[in-house]
């Protein structure tokens, strides 16, 4: 396995107790820990730099629009992507409602169709809904087989002229399964729909690169790769970024304001109203330079090395399943169970008390949930500062829930 | 007794795994829902009400231990009581799961004293994310006599 042992102590979060016990996070696909050299940045940024970005002709001022768009270029550069269509946004969920209202809205109609798929997060549904709503549009799924990835077998029944929009995740935060990307793609190009990826879940456990594949755009969260909440981007192939409406006005993202009317500020200014969150942007690029130093490629061998192991702990413990893909290969480290009659929230619960956090619940992923039959999920989800003491710890806290639920 | 035991304790996980009143009632009665949108419990109940006093009541919904055992405890409890009864244990329920910790929940001048199986929810306490988990069933039961209130 490949050892990142020394990187924990770059977390301080990580050497604290919970209830008495060291803390074990198993919950980085809600979202990650941060690294001191983030929480640096951000602070320095504050201590030394603090002023607002792309106006006033003071040292500062400039200071911190170089930060600022310096950041932007380290996390353009992290998916291969030219920083000229990398657009700040608040997280992934922003993201996809400037496209759902901003590209969507004035050219979708009735009898429009927009592809998703059943294992969609809400933020690649409840957006669609809404636009379909506004414009009579429909919301079209694409379900599971039964190793928990896409169907794509059903594509042929369901790709036709109708669908303009095909928005699907990379990796699944509750099955852990990777998209088919390519294929969705080339099936969406056959009718020259739109292709959206949600890659809240993808960008911060492989190696993606925007010239690799053929989405029109991609969306990510800082937070859920060791950067701040409140930021994340939006790539988007230049003649769509060129194309789309912004679904916010106000200061930044002007170009000439009158009395009636206004024209909009170059790609990305446009889709960034108001003062943006600086220091997240500065945390963020500290976040990418973090994980460019590692390597994706070493990162994402250390959660497959720590997934197999996950999966084959798990496959130990009586009347457990596993609501994912068993092959490694075909997924990340979000691994979703049930574990004999004992509801998600008490074994979250039961952890807790041994200081291990995981995630319980519909993972704001309902429609999934009732797919799968359902009605929560416990999850644990790994990243690079995981360890397999900490796998070993999550099977003795479910062999434990076992025994309190008086099952032997 | 840990705070695990105290909150698992036997009496909840024997509601839990045989819930009382489960499924829905025919006749008049009415009819509400409730979830907790954050973590997916969810909970209805049908209620019949007769002369001011609640002749039957049944349960349906998923969820934690904790949230469905309250709300077959709730069953027992309502069952067969005048809405002021119901009304009073509601109070007294809501009571015991807000007071301090520390303080003697057995005490019998303690509203927790009069309200038998459902004491055992006292432990609920200690884990406050899980205090909305053991509301659920009152706070749709509350919608039920709201709306038969309105109705009369």
């Amino acid at each position: 396995m490949t050892d990142l042992r020394s990187l924990r102590s770059d977390f301080p979060i990580l050497s604290r107790s919970i209830n008495g016990h060291p803390l074990v996070y198993l919950d980085s696909a809600a979202t990650t820990q941060k690294p001191v050299a983030v929480l640096d940045a951000m602070e320095a940024y504050y201590r030394t730099s603090n002023a607002n970005v792309h106006r006033g002709a003071h040292t500062l001022a400039a200071e911190a629009t170089e930060l600022y768009e310096g950041a932007r270029s380290k996390v353009a550069r992290f998916i291969g992507a030219d920083p000229a269509q990398t657009v700040f946004t608040r997280g992934t969920t922003t993201a996809i409602n400037h496209i759902a209202y901003g590209w969507g809205l004035d050219r979708l109609k009735q009898g429009d169709r927009i592809l998703v798929t059943i294992a969609e997060h809400h933020a690649n549904i409840v957006p669609w809904q809404i636009i379909a709503r506004h414009t009579g549009a429909e919301l079209v799924y694409l379900e599971l087989t039964d190793d928990y990835t896409v169907d794509i077998g059903e594509l042929e029944s369901v790709i036709d002229d109708r669908i303009k929009i095909v928005s699907f995740s990379g990796m699944s935060n509750v099955t852990g399964a990777l998209g088919p990307i390519d294929v969705l793609s080339q099936a969406a190009r056959s009718v020259d729909a739109l292709v959206v990826l949600d890659a809240a879940q993808l960008v911060p456990h492989q190696p993606v690169d925007v010239n690799q594949i053929d989405v029109d755009f991609l969306a990510f969260s800082s937070h859920k790769m060791l950067g701040p909440t409140g930021i994340g981007a939006m790539w988007g192939k230049p003649e769509r970024l060129e194309e789309m409406e912004p679904t916010e006005g106000g200061g930044e993202m002007i170009n000439i304001v009158e009395r009636h009317t206004s024209t909009w500020a170059p790609v990305p200014h446009k889709f960034e109203a108001g003062t943006p969150p600086i220091a997240e942007a500065v945390g963020f690029g500290a976040a990418v330079d973090y994980l460019d130093a590692i390597g994706m490629d070493v990162i994402a061998a250390h959660e497959r090395d720590l997934t197999t192991y996950a999966l084959e702990k798990l496959s130990e413990i009586p009347d457990l399943r596993v609501y994912g893909p068993k092959d490694a290969t075909k997924r990340g480290g979000a691994v979703s169970f049930e574990l004999a009659d004992i509801h998600a929230h008490d074994i979250a619960t039961i952890l807790d008390q041994d200081g291990i956090a995981v995630r319980a619940g519909h993972h704001c992923a309902r429609p999934l949930m009732k797919y799968l039959g359902v009605p929560a999920t416990a999850r644990a989800s790994f990243y690079l500062y995981n360890v397999p003491e900490e796998v070993d710890a999550l099977a003795e806290g479910l062999l434990k829930a076992r025994q309190i639920f008086g099952l032997s | 007794m840990s705070q695990l035991d105290e909150l698992y304790r036997e009496v909840i996980l024997d509601h839990y795994r045989n819930p009382r009143k489960r499924g829905t009632l025919n006749g008049a009665h009415v009819h509400a829902e409730g979830n907790n949108p954050s973590c997916g419990d969810e909970f209805s109940i049908d209620v019949a009400i007769e002369d001011g006093k609640i002749t039957d009541a049944a349960m349906q919904g998923q969820g934690c231990s904790i949230s469905q055992a309250s709300g077959s405890m709730m069953m027992d409890a309502i069952i067969g009581k005048s809405l002021a009864e119901v009304s009073d244990l509601t109070t007294k329920f809501k009571t015991m799961m807000t007071i301090e910790e520390g303080e003697n929940p057995v005490d019998p001048d303690r509203p927790g004293s009069v309200l038998g199986d459902l004491e055992a929810l006292q432990g609920v306490r200690k884990f406050p994310v899980r205090i909305k988990c053991a509301d659920l069933a009152w706070a749709t039961l509350s919608d039920a006599l709201e709306q038969a209130e309105k109705a009369s």
